[in-house]
């Protein structure tokens, strides 16, 4: 079932390789048709799957693959995964709709995202490390070819830079991984097995350079403040769907190993270095949000938010590693809204890029005080991006309250101080409501003049996602039922 | 589920979702009609639960339930809210003319909130209605979107209230921690210094959103929306949940032992002090906002006093009559194009219905016996009395302050215009907007309906029927001696009649809301916004520029390393082939030629190694990264060989 889910996209994107006399359109039709199966078949795996027993996976598969490094082909997922893999299907599916109206090399557009949605299915099922670090370098990879071939301004600049900054993030995790593998006994890279064994139990130094390569890493990717200055180039200079990809998939990625990788295998160092991660957590929460309210370019800005929004993920997962008896529900409550706040910012933030690439559809600028009063010519894109803002900004009835609100009362219950990040809650909803004031209203003016209204593929992309987000908002409980086993276990296994 | 329960479901879920749908709806032909049909529905609902009580949760999130249910305090404010909503929606069938479904979408929206505000019973529900309240009151404040300002107002009531709301987050992670769960009715059970911090936290959302003393001054930006939002959620709903919620929250204010005489000071001094404000006020809604936030002042003390039957009954008979007030101005500002009382002397004469409906309003807001908030606010000063002599000279200083800025209305409304001030008056019409010269009946009828409410809503205080009140809320009735009435019914009269008689001082800093929202901006937002703007910078020139530089450096560094393998490593080869090469000269020349050869052969070796050491140095960056990975993997096999 995983292996389906996962390289169904792959086997059509070399398809679409194979057959370079396929029209465009067809190219186009293939790729959302491959992507609405593969959603199809996620939301299969989502009805037929039933909470794992603690430590386990759901779905999985084995076949022996690097025997001599007890590496093998293991998949499996659990309450971590099973919603970002669902969302990642949502979000490339939105994306191939959105791109229905691309005209630059359309075939290998698709091939491409339809490989990088292989790729990034395959790192959250994963369940071997060597596995995952392979998936994690290929979606550089690929981001990078996104970004070089279909961006624009200084396109060629961004991606480089992308590449470099998180490849060399990636040679970091690659270290710490050598490092769990060698403390293991006996040596292995099954993500199962090591978080069974804790390898570095009792030696607090290795354990810790260990964490600290791993974090590194991580950090990179997701990115926390301060190794996120590859965010905002990257974003500004990637296609739309590029971005929403970015944002929604890749920057998870990063997050999604504080879970499933460092915390449950070094729980041990988790814990002795949690109040670092909770400063970062803080500080990345309260700089990315003020210097999102700096900006005057729409994409830099909604970049800028996803470090706040990331923060606030670091800084739930640094509380779970704040052990006391009487803490342990509300750190899992913090860990739940931790997973949560992964889907959710998937979904609003990939909304708010794809809106952000209308902007340079149709006037090619990012620039808000270019324009004024656009609800005049384009309601239902204002409609369209003030939904999107309150949901980021966290109103209730959107996702993204659901999630903070549960890594607030979690994070605060097991670390008072991490109430310093409500900060960022108020600088967000001041950043969009000026952002929403500059963009959509006052006197129609400069490059609002004329400005088509959202087309019919880009209300089809978009739409979803924010009907997602409203729907997580008000009923949360067939995902939080998902979420909420796994967040337990995750709490007991970094209590160890 | 029975009919009760379904009932309390669509009495929220109701107004939402035709809200939602109209709001992004382009049905505006039918829009008046759905919302009022919805709204009525709603207020029937909203009867429905008030006499069966019901009770519905379902699960929510971090282990609490989104819990909804109807108490004796619920009972009275539901309705409220209901029924003012349904009037409201009513008057702007006839005042709103454009945008009529997102209009109508956005008041349903937000009366839904403001009924799950009244009716939840655990944090996260509260908290979910408490924002949506924000949010809407944002888009409707700014509801005329092509005029910058009435958006900026509504940036600043949002932002502003949801700085206070933070509190509410704080006090959901305080309850956690305390231990007694996110039930409203079980935050007094937290552990002991847990509960404190949730104490404070509700006490702050409280204030913020009552706009009670300091946060005051957003009420006064939110003026800029159209009059039928200030007549719902500047009288009945948004500004009077602030005070709801600290009544609902009583036992909980009263358990710390400090955060109820701070909420009955907090609310006598805004009751006073924003009193003054709306005395000194010179445009009609202004002086209503004000009055707004004083008048709240004492459904705040009444909760810091434990009086919770007279801070809900001066809550519910303060929104008939607020809302009255504002609807009356909406109607003339429609109708004049102006809201300067200077522009609306004489006004009654001219719409008498309007007129005397006002002025029902006016004489109760002054506080004149029998009317309702003489009744209401009696009841909360004779709580102050029993409390503090303190409290309750602050709280008749303010009664008097009422009856002062309600003359002061009733003196516009009411006064024979001279002959020489016909100029004046006729200066200010049709400043703010074309008046239609109209005022219609769609307008009218529900003004006389709040009037009525304005008049007899007075009996919640009085007995028998407010001992009933206070019974249901488990308190023992409290009644105001003759005396205590006696004074506040002559305090009024005698105010009235020397605003009558003498014009009112105004003075700058009454005039300028105490200067509060310039304090903001000078010690909040325009730090807030160098700071971003100074991290930005930093941003950019620092942090950004120290990753490019240290890129730079790597190449700097590479490219060195190439010199130096050129220079050196190379040129040392180059040495000591060439020293080989003279030595084998010098060893031929003098003896042994069979050397000769290997010496040869060593120093093309040598050349050739150093040929190859220069190869990978090509001072690419991509490619020394590929031979990093290659180490790497080495590395990988060579641990995976020798362990």
């Amino acid at each position: 079932m995983l292996s389906l889910i996962v390289f169904l996209p792959l086997a059509a994107a070399l398809a679409l390789l194979a057959l370079p006399r396929l029209g465009d359109t067809a190219a186009r039709w293939t790729w959302v048709a491959v992507a609405a199966a593969d959603l199809a078949l996620v939301v299969a795996a989502w009805l037929r799957y039933e909470t794992p027993t603690a430590g386990r996976l759901a779905f999985e598969e084995q076949v022996e693959w690097i025997p001599g490094v007890n590496s093998s082909y293991h998949l499996g997922v659990d309450g971590l995964s099973l919603p970002l893999v669902a969302m990642t299907a949502v979000i490339f599916l939105a994306c191939a709709i959105f791109a229905l109206r691309e005209t630059d090399r359309p075939r290998l557009q698709a091939a491409l995202f339809l490989f990088l949605q292989s790729v990034s299915m395959g790192l959250f099922v994963a369940a071997d490390l060597i596995l995952f670090f392979v998936f994690f370098d290929l979606s550089i990879v690929g981001m990078y070819f996104v970004i070089a071939g279909w961006g624009h301004g200084n396109a060629a600049r961004s991606a480089m830079k992308f590449f470099l900054y998180t490849f060399l993030g990636s040679l970091a995790l690659l270290v710490g991984f050598i490092g769990l593998y060698i403390a293991a006994d006996p040596h292995t890279f099954d993500m199962v097995e090591l978080a069974e064994q804790t390898p570095f139990a009792g030696s607090s130094l290795a354990g810790g350079l260990v964490l600290a390569a791993i974090l590194i890493g991580l950090a990179v990717k997701t990115p926390t403040v301060p190794f996120h200055t590859w965010l905002p180039p990257a974003h500004t200079d990637a296609p739309a769907i590029g971005s929403a990809v970015l944002a929604g998939v890749l920057l998870k990625m990063g997050t999604y190993g504080f879970v499933r990788i460092a915390m449950p295998m070094l729980p041990e160092a988790w814990r002795d270095w949690a109040w670092v991660i909770i400063v970062v957590g803080i500080v990345s929460v309260v700089y990315g949000a003020l210097v999102a309210l700096a900006q005057t370019n729409v994409k830099r800005m909604v970049a800028y938010t996803s470090v706040n929004h990331m923060g606030y993920i670091v800084l739930a997962v640094g509380a779970a590693g704040l052990i006391a008896d009487d803490t342990a529900q509300a750190r899992s409550i913090a860990v739940t809204g931790a997973v949560t706040q992964m889907v959710s910012h998937g979904l609003i933030t990939g909304a708010l890029f794809l809106l952000a690439g209308v902007l340079q559809d149709r006037a090619a600028t990012y620039d808000m005080d270019s324009y004024g009063g656009l609800a005049g010519p384009a309601p239902r894109f204002a409609a369209f991006f003030a939904v999107g803002a309150f949901a980021s900004l966290g109103l209730p009835g959107l996702s993204g309250f659901i999630a903070e609100f549960q890594i607030f009362t979690g994070s605060i219950a097991a670390a008072p101080v991490t109430a310093i990040a409500l900060v960022g809650i108020l600088l967000t909803a001041a950043l969009f409501l000026r952002a929403l004031q500059r963009i959509f209203t006052g006197e129609t003016r400069g490059r609002s003049v004329g400005f088509t209204d959202l087309r019919a593929a880009e209300v089809w992309s978009v739409g979803p996602l924010l009907v997602l987000s409203l729907l997580i908002g008000v009923f949360p409980r067939p995902l939080l039922a998902v979420i909420e086993p796994a967040a337990e276990v995750a709490v007991e296994l970094v209590g160890r | 589920m029975s009919m009760s329960e379904t009932a309390l479901w669509l009495l929220v879920l109701l107004p939402a979702v035709v809200g939602g749908g109209l709001a992004l709806s382009r049905l505006e032909r039918a829009a008046a009609a759905v919302s009022l049909a919805t709204a009525f529905t709603t207020a029937a609902l909203s009867v429905v639960v008030a006499l069966e009580r019901p009770r519905v949760s379902v699960p929510f999130m971090a282990g609490s339930d989104l819990a909804l249910g109807v108490d004796a305090l619920s009972a009275l404010v539901a309705p409220t809210v209901a029924v003012v909503s349904l009037l409201v929606l009513v008057f702007s069938a006839g005042e709103i003319r454009e945008s009529q479904a997102r209009f109508h979408g956005l008041m349903l929206l937000f009366a839904s909130a403001a009924l799950l505000t009244a009716t939840a019973e655990t944090l996260p529900a509260l908290l979910f209605a408490w924002e949506v309240m924000g949010a809407t009151s944002f888009a409707l404040i700014g509801f005329w979107w092509r005029d910058d300002h009435r958006v900026s107002a509504g940036i600043t009531a949002f932002v502003t209230t949801r700085t206070a709301d933070v509190g509410l987050y704080v006090a959901a992670g305080a309850a956690l921690a305390g231990g007694a769960g996110l039930a409203l009715a079980d935050l007094p059970a937290s552990s002991e210094g847990w509960r404190h911090v949730v104490a404070a936290g509700v006490l702050v959302a409280a204030l913020g959103k009552a706009a009670q003393l300091p946060f005051s001054f957003w009420l006064s930006r939110a003026m800029e929306g159209p009059s039928p939002v200030s007549a719902l959620l500047h009288s009945a709903a948004m500004v009077a949940m602030g005070g709801y919620l600290l009544l609902r929250t009583e036992p909980l204010m009263a358990s710390t032992g400090w955060a109820a005489p701070a909420a009955a000071w907090v609310g006598a001094l805004t009751a006073l002090l924003l009193g003054a404000v709306a005395v000194a006020q010179q445009d009609l809604k202004q002086l209503l906002a004000a009055s707004t936030s004083a008048q709240l002042g004492f459904v705040v003390m009444g909760a810091g006093l434990a009086s919770v039957s007279g801070g809900a009954a001066h809550l519910v008979a303060h929104a008939s009559t607020k809302a009255l007030l504002f609807l009356a101005a909406g109607a003339w500002l429609t109708a004049l194009g102006t809201k300067q009382l200077v522009g609306l002397r004489g006004v009654a004469r001219r719409w008498r219905l309007v007129g005397w409906a006002a002025t029902a309003g006016a004489l109760s807001l002054a506080g004149v016996a029998p009317l309702a908030l003489w009744a209401t606010k009696d009841a909360v000063l004779a709580a102050a009395l029993a409390d503090s002599p303190w409290l309750y000279a602050v709280g008749l200083a303010a009664a008097a302050l009422s009856a002062a800025y309600a003359g002061k209305i009733l003196v516009i409304l009411w006064r024979p215009l001279r002959e020489r001030e016909h100029a004046e008056v006729e200066s200010h019409l049709d400043e703010e907007e074309r008046g239609t010269r109209h005022v219609g009946m769609l307008e009218q009828a529900p003004l006389v309906a709040l009037a009525l409410g304005a008049v007899v809503l007075g009996v919640l205080a009085l007995p028998p029927f407010g001992d009933t009140v206070a019974r249901a809320l488990g308190e023992e009735p409290l009644h105001p001696t003759w005396a205590e009435m006696a004074a506040s019914v002559v305090i009024a009269l005698g105010v009235l009649a020397l605003v009558w008689w003498r014009p009112v001082p105004e003075p700058g800093w009454a005039l300028a809301w105490l200067g509060l929202e310039r304090a903001t901006q000078a010690l909040v937002v325009r730090p807030s916004l160098s700071l971003a703007e100074a991290l930005a910078r930093f941003d950019d020139r620092v942090l950004d520029r120290g990753v490019a530089g240290s890129a730079a450096a790597a190449l700097g560094l590479a490219r060195r390393a190439a010199t130096f393998d050129d220079r050196v490593l190379d040129g040392a080869v180059e040495t000591t082939s060439r020293a080989s090469l003279w030595t084998a000269a010098r060893a031929a020349r003098d003896d042994d030629r069979w050397f000769d050869g290997a010496v040869e052969g060593l120093a093309a070796q040598l050349r050739r190694l150093g040929r190859l050491a220069r190869r990978p140095q090509t001072g690419q960056l991509h490619q020394y990264y590929i031979q990093a990975v290659a180490v790497l993997a080495i590395g990988v096999l060579l641990l995976v060989t020798v362990r």
